[in-house]
């Protein structure tokens, strides 16, 4: 694979399938985008199963001179890798899930989708600060059409509000960008995350990348976007929305705040903290309230993310990486959910809870995937959510005891919300003729299901395949950021052995008398 | 003698459309308005030559002496050449979409072209004026050529109000800028701007301040910044539209590189004097342009106001006050011509069934469906004009502010493009018309093939492609910024 611009051919495929979908029928532009998306997996899976893990720590680098001012630079590390992975994972679901429910203009929907897809991989794909900075904005137009024309009935009042917040959140990034660029004279992202900008301008500098990357993550009190463009996207759109964008406000603040910023990370992180305590249990008390399930599953993204911002800033290891195999782990979880509301949803065309009810006797197919997806959100031992939480939630206890008691009643209020979700629509006596006369799963929904619900089981039981590749990256950004981690209130020293063989002798002696 | 002929040699573009003019003009007066056409293909050919005289200028990057014809009144450099080159091309956008739109009113007339050629004369002089009586004569040529262009329509009462307005408001800020230019030569003594830039070089006095700020204010009323933005959307809406085409592009290159000469020339040793100023009218601009757009209902109104807030931008760069943030202006100029040129080309496509023009916004209603081909091309200068990458519109903001962060105004650059953010609300309303809501099919199919190409064209420019032309856009601008910051 050795200079082979693999990255490149990624944007590639569904560029072309993009430009191809806008000129034919719809039939057509369905076959064309599913075949994209299929061979963009196929290639990130080419691209995992080459990546050299310990190797070099930036790969399949690709540099171009094409234009003033910024290069076409494309190159990955581990993390990089599975969030893109986890993007072309998600998209060929995103499509089939749109497959008979798109009816209206199928040839500019499946466009707008494959060029979401190509913006998504070059997001996590640049090496270049101002191309990160392109392909970051330029999801919004997509984006924007796809709510706004293929959504529900607010759907206008819903894309303005997904555009405006997350344009103003973004254009005082760029400032920084070109103050970062003039301070450094480079915008080369790997160069960038070694340089030691000043500590006093690193203030201003993370303050205006964390308005960005907090929209788009989001964090209280700026998350009111999301409930809104979720509820109202179509299926597939709310899909992507939480599966792969939201993750790019935590891979932005990987990729960026922690290692540019550390000194200035570690000043705010109390602000991280303070905003990730508020959001965990004020979301997670909303969404117990909700009687739309879309608008639910949407808060409780919200509270989940908010438990990997507060991991992210616990600056060791753990919280590293259960802040990454959380994201992973939400994107599957949280694009599964909303894929077994759309399931419903196309039955019923409602997404009130209380028009459901007792699904599990004429959908037991369905009810136990519903059932998996409920575990692995909760985080039960055994799904993708359990090994997320449990090592974001260690490593917050490291650097703070409060942090981790108030987000580990997160968990426990979303064990509440996801339960009582699950009682009202699956259990109970079947009141609703109409729910109760839905048929169970079809073929096309068992193909979408089974690859989500293989991979949530998958890292849940052996996440190092997702670890490993991430490991080394996240071990330099924990040297990175080490100098300038705030104290923690924990005091986990372990005895030394002396110690420990010291006590254990003064124990025996004690027994003796 | 010799002199006297270099100087001819420097000023070949102006003589061609001179001669190329007074012909025309003959010819007109003695075919009539048959010959329209053939006129209107003769000018775009003058303008072609007059392309590739300039052309060279700027390749090779010319600058100093050697450029500077009349004992220094007129400077054929390589910054002049790039604003020649753009209003050439904006003047015969203006003219290759003028058959298609004033054959349906029955008003095509042969003097057309031959005042676009004069005005395009006018503003040649503009953009290569180092003296302020040259600068007044080209200012002058070009506007008396503009208000009888505005109120061409004789019949359409908006056309001649149009005009009205814009020569008493025209005529104000000329006079605004003659008395300027007045003060300034009582305490500098001189017309020239090298010799006012010597002499004003220590402390200001305040007459010579309100000569500046004179001066300034004036040149504020051609490039229609806020506080002298009044007159924009009435003439925008009022003038015909392919004249407003015209207006929104090669007038506003032109007034704005000849702010720049001013403002790096005979004022450049006082940046402190006027960057305030500055400042004040770009943030302004922004913000007025933006929130002025919200209630519009007519498009080109709509567009007038974008107009006020993308000159808002430009200045920005005008306040870095260095080569890079001038170099950062020129790009964003030829970008803005393009963005112009094609969201005027649309608005000259829609027509409905009866071939009447529509300008009501409202009236866009569900084009995507009715008009896919149109609507895209909407969508893509609306996002364009609210600079959202990848578009090219972007760039000319990326750009600008890149120059003023550079220039340590990051106050300025922050608050600028925060609020852009303002803007991007009537434009993504625009494309929501267009895209969400029920078509209402009022829009007749397209039959011209020329504003069709002129479109396909611009939209090439302005896609994502656009960034291929960076590096050879960014190396000519920068040659024309470094011959503009010569003058010492």
């Amino acid at each position: 694979m050795d200079g082979f611009p693999i990255l490149s051919l990624m944007l590639l495929v569904p560029l072309a399938g993009a430009i191809a979908c806008f000129f034919v029928n719809a039939g057509t532009a369905r076959a064309i985008a599913l075949a994209a998306t299929l061979a963009d997996l196929l290639l990130g899976i080419a691209l995992w199963a080459s990546f050299d893990i310990g190797g070099a720590q930036w790969q399949f680098v690709e540099r171009a001179e094409l234009f003033a001012g910024f290069g076409y630079a494309l190159g990955i590390d581990g993390i990089a890798l599975m969030l893109i992975v986890l993007s072309v994972f998600l998209m060929p679901i995103c499509i089939a899930a749109s497959w008979l429910s798109v009816k209206a203009r199928v040839g500019e929907y499946m466009a707008a989708f494959l060029l979401m897809e190509m913006l998504m991989i070059g997001v996590f794909a640049a090496q270049d600060l101002f191309l990160f900075y392109i392909f970051f904005e330029a999801g919004l137009i997509p984006m924007y059409l796809i709510i706004g024309v293929w959504g529900g009935d607010n759907r206008i009042y819903a894309s303005y509000k997904f555009f405006l917040y997350t344009l103003l959140g973004s254009v005082l990034m760029l400032i920084a960008m070109f103050w970062m660029a003039n301070a450094a004279g480079t915008t080369d992202i790997p160069t960038l995350m070694s340089y030691d900008f000043p500590a006093g301008a690193q203030t201003w500098l993370w303050l205006a990348f964390f308005a960005s990357f907090a929209v788009k993550m989001p964090m209280w009190p700026v998350h009111t976007w999301l409930p809104d463009a979720h509820v109202q996207a179509p299926t597939a759109g709310s899909i992507i929305l939480a599966g792969v964008l939201l993750k790019m406000g935590g891979y932005g603040f990987i990729r960026f705040s922690l290692p540019m910023f550390p000194d200035a990370s570690a000043q705010f992180a109390w602000l991280i903290f303070g905003l990730s305590m508020v959001a965990v249990v004020y979301t997670s008390l909303v969404a117990l309230v909700q009687q739309d399930m879309k608008k639910l599953i949407a808060y409780s993204s919200v509270a989940h993310m908010a438990i990997v911002t507060g991991a992210l800033f616990a600056f060791n290891v753990q919280g590293l990486e259960g802040a990454m195999i959380l994201m992973l782990s939400h994107g599957l979880v949280s694009g599964a959910l909303f894929l077994c509301v759309g399931i419903i949803y196309d039955r019923l065309h409602t997404r009130e809870i209380s028009r459901y009810g007792g699904l599990a006797i004429n959908m037991p197919r369905y009810a136990l995937f519903f059932l998996l997806f409920t575990m692995a959100s909760i985080g039960l031992p055994g799904t993708s959510g359990f090994v997320g939480e449990f090592l974001s939630l260690a490593g917050m206890y490291e650097i703070s005891s409060w942090l981790a008691l108030v987000c580990t009643t997160g968990i426990i209020l979303g064990a509440g919300y996801m339960l009582y979700l699950y009682r009202r629509v699956a259990f109970g006596e079947q009141v609703n003729a109409d729910a109760a006369a839905m048929p169970d799963l079809d073929k096309r929904e068992w193909a979408m299901l089974i690859p989500l619900a293989a991979a949530t089981m998958w890292m849940g039981i052996y996440p190092e395949s997702f670890l490993a590749p991430m490991r080394a990256d996240i071990e330099w950004l924990d040297q990175r950021i080490g100098a300038s981690a705030p104290a923690g209130d924990a005091h986990l020293a372990l005895p030394s052995a002396e110690a420990r063989a010291a006590a254990i002798e003064a124990a025996h002696e004690g027994g003796a008398h | 003698m010799n002199d006297f002929s270099q100087s001819l040699q420097l000023i070949a573009a102006e003589e061609v459309l001179t001669v190329g003019g007074l012909i025309l003009l003959l010819a007109a007066a003695w075919l009539g308005d048959r010959s329209s056409k053939a006129i209107s293909i003769a000018a775009v050919a003058v303008l072609a030559i007059c392309a590739f005289i300039a052309a060279p200028t700027l390749g090779e990057g010319l600058m100093g002496p050697e450029t500077v014809a009349f004992g220094g009144q007129y400077t054929a450099d390589a910054f002049a050449a790039f604003a020649k080159l753009l209003i050439y091309l904006s003047a015969a956008v203006a003219l290759m979409v003028a058959p298609g739109f004033f054959d349906r009113h029955g008003a095509m007339r042969a003097e057309y072209p031959v005042l676009i050629l004069f005005a395009v004369l006018g503003m040649n002089m503009m953009v290569a004026a180092t003296d302020f009586l040259t600068l007044y004569i080209g200012l002058e040529l070009n506007s008396l050529a503009a208000y009888v262009l505005a109120a061409f329509l004789r019949t359409d009462e908006r056309s001649a109000e149009a005009g009205l307005k814009y020569f008493i408001l025209g005529a104000l800020a000329s006079g605004i800028i003659l008395f300027g230019m007045s003060l300034v030569y009582g305490f500098a003594g001189s017309t020239d701007f090298a010799a006012v830039r010597f002499v004003l070089s220590g402390p200001l006095s305040t007459g010579a301040l309100f000569g500046l700020i004179f001066v300034l204010a004036g040149l504020a009323f051609k490039i229609s910044a806020v506080p002298f933005h009044m007159w924009t959307p009435d003439v925008y809406e009022g003038a015909p539209t392919p004249v407003t085409t015209f207006f929104a592009t090669a007038p506003k290159v032109a007034a704005l590189a000849l702010t720049m000469r001013v403002a790096f020339g005979p004022f450049g040793a006082q940046v402190d004097a006027w960057q305030q100023i500055v400042i004040f009218v770009a943030l302004a601009s922004i913000v007025v342009g933006a929130l002025g757009a919200i209630g519009q209902a007519n498009i080109k109104r709509l567009l007038a106001y974008s107009s006020i807030n993308n000159i808002g931008f430009l200045l920005i760069g005008l306040a870095a006050a260095t080569p890079q943030g001038a170099s950062a202006m020129l790009v964003y100029l030829f970008i803005y011509v393009f963005m112009s040129v094609a969201g005027f080309v649309i608005v000259l496509m829609m027509r409905d069934a009866d071939g009447q023009a529509i300008e009501s916004i409202e009236d866009f209603a569900g084009l995507s469906r009715t008009r896919p081909g149109l609507a895209w091309a909407l969508l893509a200068v609306m996002f364009s004009l609210a600079g959202i990458p990848p578009l090219f519109g972007f760039w000319g903001k990326f750009v600008v502010f890149q120059a003023a962060v550079s220039a340590d105004l990051i106050m300025l650059a922050a608050i600028g493009i925060a609020a852009s953010v303002i803007g991007a609300f009537y434009y993504i309303k625009i494309v929501k018309i267009a895209f969400f809501d029920e078509p209402v099919d009022r829009v007749a199919p397209v039959t011209q093939t020329s504003h069709k190409v002129i479109l396909a064209v611009a939209c090439i420019v302005i896609s994502p492609l656009g960034y291929l032309l960076t590096p050879w856009l960014g190396s000519l601008a920068d040659k024309a910024a470094l011959a503009l910051f010569l003058i010492v």
